[in-house]
């Protein structure tokens, strides 16, 4: 919660630069973000490569239960594209590279603010931030409606630290594995769906 | 901009060589990943606000563009929740099968 209130203050902190131009130049002519994005990539991969006794410890999961990532990106997807069809603004891929977020706010809108502009990029942090959010406060009722699976489908890749202790107090301490494992896989899968959906 | 499929080339490169370049020096477990990420990302999205903030376009639409994104964030939602439904269903008939035989 914390996380995403400093991240709001900096978006807002830009969005008052902006407006009012107090900046003796713009920045979003120079290539300083398309360098900090490559730099961010590089270390969000050299943290999982650095990393490897994660990949360790899922080896005793139920197998099906490991398909669950799986179940999380289809369903994000199928449901993005179709309101993709319904949006008369939106077009069906950009309603997926949103989508393809996964509440990982941060990382998939300064992919889609480089690849997509400025006004995706602000739908794609939106958008994510109240994912990650309706995660935290609707995880009690997700638990009822859909099963106890779905706060962490919900979660999509902060299982594995931010919504963790909403999953494990209303899915059950026993998943908090499963809920690692999830928001790892997601986690990994962000970057590269995120910029296949912004160049198609 | 234009959006080519090299850029995402160039991006799964970054990707491969950090991923690459953490596990070969996998036994220096390495502490600062997690403060420069956020450095990196307080930098990209200060720099979102400039861009969002020097376009009136975006800045008057934003009443707009937040309804469309809580549109969005709820449907996706509902998808994944809908996805994993399914797949409680299917593991939980397995489990109880399972038990049924181990009894018989």
């Amino acid at each position: 919660m914390r996380d995403s209130l400093i991240i709001l203050i900096f978006f807002a902190a830009g969005v008052v630069f902006g407006v009012t131009g107090v900046l003796p130049f713009d920045i979003s002519q120079t290539d300083i973000a398309m360098y900090a994005l490559y730099a961010l990539i590089f270390v969000v991969g050299f943290s999982i490569g650095n990393n490897p006794d994660i990949v360790g410890s899922f080896r005793k999961l139920n197998p099906s239960l490991a398909l669950l990532p799986l179940c999380t990106v289809l369903g994000t997807l199928a449901a993005s594209a179709l309101l993709g069809l319904i949006l008369p603004q939106r077009s069906v891929t950009e309603t997926m590279a949103v989508g393809s977020g996964f509440a990982y706010y941060s990382l998939s809108s300064v992919i889609i603010t480089e690849y997509k502009g400025a006004e995706l990029g602000t739908v794609a942090l939106i958008a994510n931030i109240v994912r990650e959010f309706l995660t935290l406060v609707a995880a009690p009722l997700l638990v009822r409606w859909f099963g106890t699976l779905a706060p962490m489908a919900a979660g999509g890749a902060t299982t594995a630290d931010v919504t963790l202790p909403v999953i494990t107090r209303y899915s059950g301490e026993k998943y908090s594995v499963l809920s690692i494992y999830h928001g790892f896989v997601v986690d990994f899968t962000v970057p590269f769906l995120v910029t296949f959906f912004c160049s198609l | 901009m234009p959006a080519k499929l090299e850029t995402m080339f160039v991006v799964f490169g970054f990707m491969a060589a950090g991923v690459l370049t953490g596990w070969l020096l996998r036994r220096h477990r390495a502490g600062w990943t997690g403060k420069v990420t956020m450095a990196l990302i307080w930098l990209l999205l200060l720099i979102l606000g400039i861009e969002v903030g020097s376009d009136r376009r975006i800045v008057e639409s934003l009443p707009t563009l937040g309804v469309e994104a809580a549109v969005i964030a709820l449907v996706s939602l509902l998808g994944s929740c809908l996805a994993a439904r399914l797949l409680w269903t299917v593991v939980r008939r397995r489990e109880n099968a399972s038990k049924k035989e181990g009894r018989g």
